[in-house]
């Protein structure tokens, strides 16, 4: 016993403590708790890892059985092997950086303590999600990081658009999770238990041909959960839009951590899905086609927060990509390394907001690389970790999996390269536009306190050198590596997109600003098209959340809260009347329209049998 | 043994059928046989050959239906002590008993609506914000 | 004692003894021993005594049916029967019934409707429900049935100063008075077919009939409705949101666990009993409720803006899963029905306490709005409210998730993928309206800053209902060993 369970509940007595007693409390306890519980995690977690080395094969502890019904079995279990460690360290290390972060963030905000214990509560689900040994505990981790993102997106919640944010974020993922659900029943029917090792052995002992149509069914099920919650194709649509949060929530959840939780499933689950190949091909193309359309989107947006989350899509597609193709690991490492720049790209980009007292428009900015320095050098980091230069983060685990889709099909990878191509346009572009030429805003611009560039220097070191990390490597036990593919043509050819998407930035933006208005000029209906991100959030209002909302309404077929609200509307000297009438029509109508309703039903019922014969 | 139900509810069909044409034959005939009077004394109520004063649709005090429903209720109760005594000698102490716990809820019903007031005709209206 | 009332007859009776015992004694001493307002928390108490005597020889039977190791004990001829069925719903009724009770005292001072009567109806309607578990013959059934819809006509207008009180109990008199018709009316022909008003007997003879015969699918269908009303599945669900409205909110948690856990077994008894045989006829009717309960419950639910409605039309949904439990019809789904009345009597519970802590002088608390910076005021009972609501959506850890997974599981074990692809839709949709009151009471500010003020009964019965929840979620082990024995075949 290694009491991983320690694990996710120290940031749970975080929430409770700081949840129940955090109102009263000062700051400086709130702090306290909240991080000292996140550092406890990541301190139990380093040591639980050491104790456990090597880890070749998964370490699992049984509490105590959940659910057992017959042969079945489902335990609260948790387990760890190396694939889970990789995740527990980048979500404690991460998440405490975060935190650390945040505290300096959101200082002068209202609601402080519960932010930070709604954070705390999102770690521990996280921790649960990572830890989980069968699919349900997996599901309640799932379920759970979904709450606290539905709550920290709305955490400005007097804003109207962040209300709708969160509103948006949690009807998307609802289709997943439904998804999701609708797997975990499959892989129960299919083989009588839901434990991942149980599972995995049963899968594999079975003839492939037996299993195909029946794993392709579950594997796609599973996809379609991993792709609401980690925003790819055709339910990317909330991660944009849950930017309306505060950044450090961007940086952990929509960035960093949850994010990642449909890519570690699919990992998890690659046993599955290497004996469904189908399933495998539509999770490639997926990732593909959404790291294309997101990266595209991302090449014209004025919202420095928005480009990285467009950013963000577009990397997690790329993860999914390199999953699709077979390189689980690589996918994984991609996750480490995104998890690192990315948050410190948000974090910078935290740092920018709070030193010019929340602009987020790009066009606002520039010429900040002297008024912020630590904030611009790091970022920098970050920017051409991203952009896939070597010898940085970014570059080995966008390679990995660039040299993966190629050997599975080679047409993917030349579209991975656009991808990579049009991610540092976007990335440098930000930049440029933000610390380059001269400041068009009006606020003074001051660098953040210490308390916030610590974090951003730990990442940048990370990002920087965070490539060094083989994760490929420590995976072999769960991810036996295949064939290297060394091609020094094709990473020739990655990296030089790479730098001329960053080459393509630095003329439209800084040799020649003007270029870059003729250009979106020139290029209307394209710009317009990108600048509205293909209208994709239109189409789905009017096809999907509209017709629902209606059929609310007309359920409820009297119309009494209509009624009324509509009185309301029509001015008090109606009102008073209407309302009157409405009842009067109550005391005399409803009760016989009721009646009505339950003889009607009743007929119906027994017309129903009459034709059937008593369903002989 | 009647093999369908139409066999079987026949007879039943019949008396309603005789029913009803006895029904309205009695009408019918009184209706064409009958000598027609029509006048302001002869529409108006009877009440025992007092004339009647004032319109009929009057507002009565909600205590009225409340004694009449409590007389009901209470009625209706009584009502079972009739098959009780015919049954009493084969049950013996049983039955006895039965009715001594069923006498003493009527009464706790009893008492409740005696110290609720209900039968309380003189009490005079609460005003609401007493209550 | 006689030939016709014997030990065993009393034996099986003395819960039901106590409870009427204790309920005429608080009519009584309201006025007689008690009569000042200060002296109601001895009601309260004596309230207390009689659950507790209840539960005494509730659990008499428990352990005399352990300790024989028999499946049942039938007393009055077969018109009454104790099997583990009745005594997993008893317990439940205790539970609902003085959780009730407890929450009740202080809302019924600030509502200034306090009177003795309430406790009295509250066991009274306890003793119905009772019946309703218990009985084994049509008449003791409905008998029960009406003792306990009775008690609740009145609680539900107890209000009655309050318009919408009295409209929601004059609505509920009526349109109740009108399915006992339909009931009562399906019950004759039952007896008409068989001969006896026995359950088994009348299983019996239904069993030698043709199943298409039209009498008996007459008769089947008009059970059906009367039943269906009472558990208030669509289409027969039109009075729930008006009743569940209008009542005093602790009432309205009553109606909503006590009446419908009563129904519940009520139709579990009926429909796993005489009605059987006719399985056939009657489960396309029971597919149908269910997937309408489930479709007009969730979406009517999205756009209401009062709790009490918004509950209204989740407990309708709730009624669709009981349901599709019995339509599997296998182990697993009975089982899963029982389990899931009994985790939806703590949640539902859980809420309406919620609600119930929040009313005040000037404050009404249901309307979502109200509820909002809940956890500013008081962390501890948004905490309860958020756990509740994750169970009513049936989200893991918590209880409901467990029901929810019975009930899944029974539909897949049958076949029926479909159906249970339609119930996992159907909890994606609902989670979105159980979340707008998290989001209202988590994310906004309190409109007004004042504190709840809470009683001990209060406090006593949040910690029930919140234990309740989140145990049989976590430890699910001993309340399913309990469920499984209620397995009526």
């Amino acid at each position: 016993m290694q009491h991983l369970w320690l694990i996710p509940t120290l940031p749970l007595a975080g929430f409770l403590v700081n949840g129940l007693a955090g109102r009263r409390a000062s700051k400086t306890f709130v702090n306290a708790v909240a991080i000292g519980s996140v550092f406890l995690a990541f301190l139990w977690t380093v040591k639980t890892l050491f104790a456990l080395a090597p880890l070749e094969t998964p370490h699992i502890e049984r509490y105590f059985t959940w659910i057992a019904s017959g042969d079945l079995r489902i335990g609260f279990d948790f387990a760890v092997d190396r694939l889970s460690a990789v995740m527990l360290m980048v979500v404690t290390g991460v998440g405490l950086l975060i935190h650390i972060y945040a505290a300096g963030y959101m200082a002068h905000e209202g609601g402080y303590y519960r932010f930070f214990a709604f954070l705390n509560l999102f770690m521990f689900f996280m921790l649960v999600l990572v830890l989980a040994a069968n699919y349900l505990l997996l599901f309640v981790g799932w379920e759970g990081v979904g709450l606290c993102s539905y709550l920290l997106i709305g955490f400005y919640f007097l804003r109207k658009s962040a209300a709708d944010a969160g509103k948006k974020a949690f009807i998307v993922n609802r289709i997943g999770d439904f998804g999701f659900s609708l797997a975990v029943f499959l892989i129960f029917v299919a083989f009588g238990t839901l434990d991942f090792g149980q599972v995995f052995a049963k899968a594999a002992s079975l003839p492939v041909e037996h299993t195909a149509g029946l794993l392709t069914a579950v594997c796609l099920l599973l996809m379609l959960g991993a792709a609401g919650k980690s925003a790819q194709v055709p339910l990317y649509v909330w991660l944009p839009d849950a930017m309306e949060g505060p950044t450090p929530v961007s940086a952990l959840i929509h960035a960093a951590t949850m994010v990642t939780a449909g890519v570690y499933m699919v990992a998890r689950s690659a046993t599955l899905f290497t004996r469904a190949p189908l399933a495998l091909d539509v999770v490639a193309l997926i990732g593909l086609f959404t790291a294309v359309l997101a990266a595209s989107i991302g090449l014209v947006q004025n919202d420095i927060k928005k480009v990285f989350a467009y950013s963000t899509v577009s990397q997690l597609g790329y993860m999914f990509l390199g999953l699709g193709a077979g390189a689980f690991s690589a996918g994984i490492f991609h996750l480490v390394t995104h998890a690192f720049f990315k948050a410190l790209l948000f974090l910078g980009a935290g740092s920018v907001i709070h030193a010019l007292s929340g602009e987020q428009d790009l066009r606002q900015m520039g010429g900040l690389r002297s008024k912020i320095p630590v904030t611009f050098w790091t970022m920098l980091c970050a920017a051409v970790a991203i952009a896939g230069v070597p010898p940085f983060s970014g570059f080995y685990s966008k390679d990995e999996i660039l040299l993966a889709a190629h050997h599975h099909a080679p047409w993917m990878y030349w579209v991975g390269v656009i991808t990579a191509g049009m991610t540092a346009f976007y990335v440098f572009r930000a930049m440029f536009m933000a610390f380059f030429g001269s400041y068009r805003g009006r606020a003074h611009a001051h660098e953040s306190p210490l308390v916030m560039t610590a974090p951003l220097m730990a990442l940048a070191a990370l990002s920087l050198a965070g490539g060094k990390i083989d994760v490929p490597r420590i995976l072999e036990p769960v991810f036996p590596r295949g064939e290297a593919h060394h091609s020094p043509a094709l990473v020739a050819i990655s990296v030089g997109a790479g730098f001329a998407g960053i080459a393509l930035a630095w003329l439209l933006y800084v040799v020649r600003p003007a270029l870059a208005g003729a250009l979106a000029e020139r290029t209307g209906f394209l710009y317009r098209l990108l600048y509205g991100k293909y209208f994709l959030d239109e189409i789905y209002d009017a096809l999907v959340v509209r017709p629902i909302e209606r059929v609310s309404r007309v359920l409820l077929w009297r119309g009494m809260d209509v009624g009324l609200i509509d009185g309301a509307v029509n001015g008090a000297g109606n009102r008073a009347q209407g309302i009157g009438g409405v009842l009067r029509k109550l005391q005399s109508g409803y009760i016989r329209s009721y009646a009505v309703w339950v003889l009607a039903g009743a007929v119906l019922m027994l017309v129903t049998v009459a034709l059937a014969g008593g369903g002989r | 043994m009647p093999e369908s139900y139409v066999e079987l509810y026949f007879p039943v069909f019949l008396q309603v059928l005789i029913a009803m044409a006895v029904a309205g034959g009695m009408i019918g005939g009184s209706y064409l046989l009958g000598r027609k009077v029509k006048n302001r004394i002869k529409d108006t109520p009877y009440e025992c050959g007092i004339t009647p004063t004032g319109s009929a649709r009057g507002r009565f005090s909600v205590k009225f239906y409340l004694v009449a429903m409590l007389f009901i209720l209470f009625d209706i109760e009584a009502v079972f002590l009739y098959p009780w005594a015919v049954v009493y000698r084969e049950l013996k102490l049983f039955a006895f008993v039965e009715m001594f716990i069923f006498i003493v809820l009527i009464l706790c019903g009893f008492f409740y609506i005696w110290k609720k007031g209900a039968l309380d005709w003189s009490q005079q209206e609460r005003p609401p914000e007493e209550r | 004692m006689s030939q016709y009332y014997t030990a065993t007859d009393h034996f099986v009776l003395v819960p039901a003894i106590m409870l009427a015992l204790f309920g005429c004694a608080i009519l009584l001493f309201d006025f007689w021993v008690f009569p000042e307002p200060k002296q109601r928390k001895w009601l309260l108490a004596f309230l207390a005594l009689g659950e507790a005597f209840a539960g005494y020889g509730l659990w008499q039977q428990h352990t005399y049916i352990a300790g024989q190791g028999i499946a049942e004990l039938t007393a009055f001829q077969g018109s009454l029967v104790v099997d583990g069925f009745s005594l997993f719903f008893n317990w439940m009724f205790i539970a609902a019934a003085s959780i009730v009770a407890l929450m009740s005292y202080r809302y019924l001072e600030v509502e200034g409707e306090h009177h003795g009567e309430y406790y009295s109806l509250i066991l009274l309607a306890q003793c119905g429900m009772y019946f309703l578990a218990s009985g084994a013959d049509l008449i003791t059934l409905f008998v029960g049935l009406e003792l306990m819809a009775l008690c609740f006509y009145i609680m539900v207008g107890f209000l009655r100063s309050d318009k919408r009180s009295n409209e929601a109990a004059m609505k509920y008199l009526l349109l109740g008075g009108f399915s006992s018709g339909f009931l009562a009316y399906g019950f004759s022909l039952l007896y008409g077919l068989s001969g006896s008003t026995k359950l088994s007997e009348i299983g019996v003879a239904i069993a030698r009939r043709d199943p298409a015969d039209p009498v008996l699918l007459l008769a089947m269908v008009t059970t059906t409705v009367g039943l269906l009303f009472k558990i208030s599945a669509v289409p027969f669900h039109m009075w729930a949101p008006d009743a569940y409205e209008g009542a005093p909110t602790t009432v309205t948690a009553y109606l909503s666990v006590g009446s419908k856990a009563a129904s519940i077994a009520f139709l579990l008894r009926i429909f796993l009993g005489p009605l059987a045989s006719a399985r056939a006829a009657w489960e396309p009717l029971l597919v149908f409720a269910a997937i309408a309960s489930l479709t007009v419950g969730n979406l009517a639910a999205i756009s209401q803006h009062n709790i009490k409605r918004l509950l209204a039309y989740s407990s309708i949904s709730h009624a669709g899963y009981m349901l599709l439990g019995l339509v599997a019809g296998n182990e697993t789904g009975i089982k899963g029905v029982a389990v899931y009345v009994l985790v939806y009597t703590f949640t539902n519970l859980g809420v309406f306490l919620v609600i119930v802590a929040l009313r005040r002088e000037g404050l009404v608390g249901d309307n979502i709005d109200d509820l909002a910076g809940l956890m500013h005021k008081s962390p501890g009972y948004a905490l309860l409210m958020l756990i509740c609501l994750l169970s009513l959506a049936g989200i893991p850890p918590t209880a409901g998730f467990i029901g929810k997974y019975y009930i899944f599981l029974s539909l897949i074990q049958a076949g029926r993928y479909v159906l249970a692809a339609a119930a996992a839709l159907y909890v994606a949709v609902a989670i979105y309206y159980y979340f707008r009151i998290v989001r209202s009471m988590f994310m906004s500010d309190a409109e007004d800053a004042g504190a709840m003020e809470t009683t001990f009964g209060v406090r006593v019965a949040a910690a029930l209902t919140g234990l309740g929840t989140l145990g049989i979620g976590i430890f699910p082990e001993p309340f399913l060993r309990f469920a499984g024995q209620s397995l009526i075949r």
